[in-house]
C-alpha cells in the first residue's frame, strides 16, 4: 500500500490518510481480510501523531471499511457491494460536480458538456 | 486510549519568585506528550510536584485513575523516570547504584536491564561520576525501563546531548510506545525532538497552562505568514498571534488561514514548525520582560 502524505496540503493529515486507504481498498492493493498496520506502527512509519490515524481508522470504521478487533489489530471489511458501488459513484460525482462548476465559471452550456462527455467516452473505447 | 493515565488537577505551588497557578492536563493512554515551555517556566516543579519531589500546596494528582496520595508505592511502581540531573551517587559503579534502585520495584526485570546495558555499550563497572552527559542519560534511561513501567517521565532528558545521542533516544522511545498501554511524559525546550515523535502537546508559560493539543492538530491549524509591512494594521493585526517586522515585510504566526488568506491574497502562507507557535504564544510576553 502507498501513502503519501503532503504537508503543504490545505486537507487535514487524517483525511489524506483515510483516502489514501479507502483507494487502496476499493482498487484492491488491499484486499478483503488483509491486515492493516497497528495505529502506532503507522504513525511511526508516516511521521504523524498516533492520534492522527486513530482518528483516520475510526473513521474507515465508521464508513464499513474496515474493521476493529480489541487487541487483535484492524482488517479490511468483508467486501460490501452497496458500500463499494456508493463510494466509487461518489468519487464520480465529486470529479463531475467539479467539471460542472468550472462549466458553468468558463459559460460552457450543459448541453456542451454532454457531447464532451459522449466524446471523451468514445475516445476512451477506441484506445 | 480512552483512560487518562495521569491527571494532573489544579496543581499550584508557590515559591518566593514563582507559582505554579492552578495547573490542569491530562495525558491520554498509548500517547507521547510533550511538555514544552522556556526555561523557568514551570517544566520542572510540575513532574516534581507529580513525582513528590517537591511537595505541593494545593492540588489532586491521580495516576491511573486513581488518587496518588491514597496508593503511592502501587502506583509509582508503575513509573519510570528519568531527570535532568543529579539523582545517583557519584561515587557508585554503575551496577552498586542499579543494586540501590532495583529493590525499590517489584517487577524489576535484570535481563531487560542488561540488554539495555549491552545496547548502550555501557560499562557495569565504572563509577557514575566518570560517565559523560549522553552515557549518563542513557543509564537513567535503562534505569528507567527495566521494570515494565507503564509511564516514562522524562525531564529535559535531551538538553545537552548531541544530535545523534538525542535521535537514539527518540528511537527507544517508539520502540517503547509499540507495546498497547504504554504512554510518556517529557519536558523540553528542544521542540525540533518532538516534531518527530510527540502525539500530543502541553505548553506551559508563567507556571500557567497555555495549551493542551493534539500536535498534528496544531501543525495543521496553525501557519506562518509573510507580506508586505503595508498590509499589517490595527485590524489585521489581530488575526495574528504575533507578527514580527523588518524593514522588509513582516512575519506573523496564525491560527486563522482562511481569514488571513480572504484580507491578504498575495501573503506568503508556510507550514509552522512547533517552535514557531510555542513563541507565537508566549514572544510578546517575555519581550515585555
Amino acid at each position: 500500500m502507498k501513502i503519501i502524505i503532503q504537508n503543504r496540503s490545505n486537507q487535514p493529515l487524517y483525511q489524506q490518510i483515510k483516502d489514501q486507504i479507502k483507494q487502496a481498498i476499493m482498487t484492491n492493493a488491499l484486499e478483503e481480510g488483509e491486515r492493516l498496520p497497528t495505529i502506532r506502527a503507522l504513525a511511526n512509519d508516516l511521521h504523524v501523531s498516533v492520534l492522527t490515524t486513530k482518528k483516520a481508522y475510526a473513521e474507515l470504521e465508521a464508513e464499513g471499511f474496515i474493521t476493529t478487533r480489541v487487541g487483535k489489530g484492524s482488517y479490511v471489511a468483508p467486501e460490501n457491494l452497496e458500500l463499494l458501488i456508493e463510494s466509487k459513484r461518489k468519487m464520480v460525482e465529486e470529479k463531475l460536480l467539479a467539471a460542472c462548476r468550472m462549466a458553468r465559471q468558463l459559460g460552457i452550456e450543459k448541453s456542451a458538456l454532454h457531447e464532451m462527455l459522449d466524446l471523451l467516452f468514445e475516445e476512451e473505447d477506441e484506445r | 486510549m480512552t483512560q487518562a493515565v495521569l491527571e494532573v488537577n489544579q496543581l499550584t505551588k508557590r515559591f518566593q519568585r514563582f507559582c505554579l497557578d492552578h495547573v490542569n492536563f491530562s495525558l491520554e493512554e498509548g500517547c507521547i506528550t510533550g511538555f514544552i515551555g522556556t526555561n523557568g517556566s514551570g517544566k520542572t516543579t510540575t513532574i516534581k510536584s507529580i513525582l513528590g519531589l517537591v511537595v505541593k500546596d494545593s492540588g489532586r494528582i491521580r495516576l491511573f485513575g486513581e488518587d496518588l496520595n491514597k496508593n503511592e508505592r502501587k502506583l509509582k511502581d508503575r513509573i519510570g523516570f528519568v531527570m535532568d540531573e543529579g539523582y545517583f551517587y557519584e561515587n557508585l559503579t554503575l551496577k552498586a547504584m542499579k543494586n540501590v534502585l532495583a529493590a525499590a520495584y517489584s517487577q524489576w526485570d535484570e535481563a531487560v536491564f542488561l540488554s539495555y546495558i549491552k545496547r548502550f555499550k555501557l560499562d557495569l563497572k565504572q563509577k557514575i561520576a566518570s560517565l559523560s552527559k549522553g552515557m549518563r542519560m542513557k543509564y537513567a534511561v535503562a534505569l528507567a525501563l527495566s521494570h515494565h513501567a507503564d509511564l516514562l517521565i522524562m525531564d529535559e532528558p535531551t538538553s545537552g546531548l548531541d544530535p545523534l545521542v538525542r535521535s537514539e533516544l527518540m528511537d527507544i522511545l517508539l520502540e517503547f510506545m509499540q507495546e498497547e498501554g504504554k504512554s510518556v511524559f517529557f519536558s523540553t525546550h528542544i521542540t525540533s525532538d518532538l516534531e518527530k515523535i510527540a502525539d500530543m502537546l502541553i505548553l506551559i508559560d508563567h507556571g500557567q497552562i497555555i495549551f493542551e493539543e493534539e500536535k498534528d492538530e496544531l501543525l495543521e491549524t496553525h501557519v506562518r505568514v509573510k507580506g508586505d509591512n503595508a498590509w499589517i494594521n490595527e485590524e489585521t493585526r489581530g488575526l495574528f498571534l504575533s507578527v514580527r517586522q523588518s524593514p522588509y515585510g513582516f512575519e506573523a504566526v496564525t491560527n486563522q488561514r482562511d481569514n488571513v488568506r480572504a484580507v491578504m491574497p498575495e501573503a506568503v502562507i508556510e507550514r509552522a514548525c512547533i517552535e514557531d507557535i510555542m513563541l507565537a504564544y508566549i514572544g510578546g510576553d517575555h519581550d515585555a520582560d
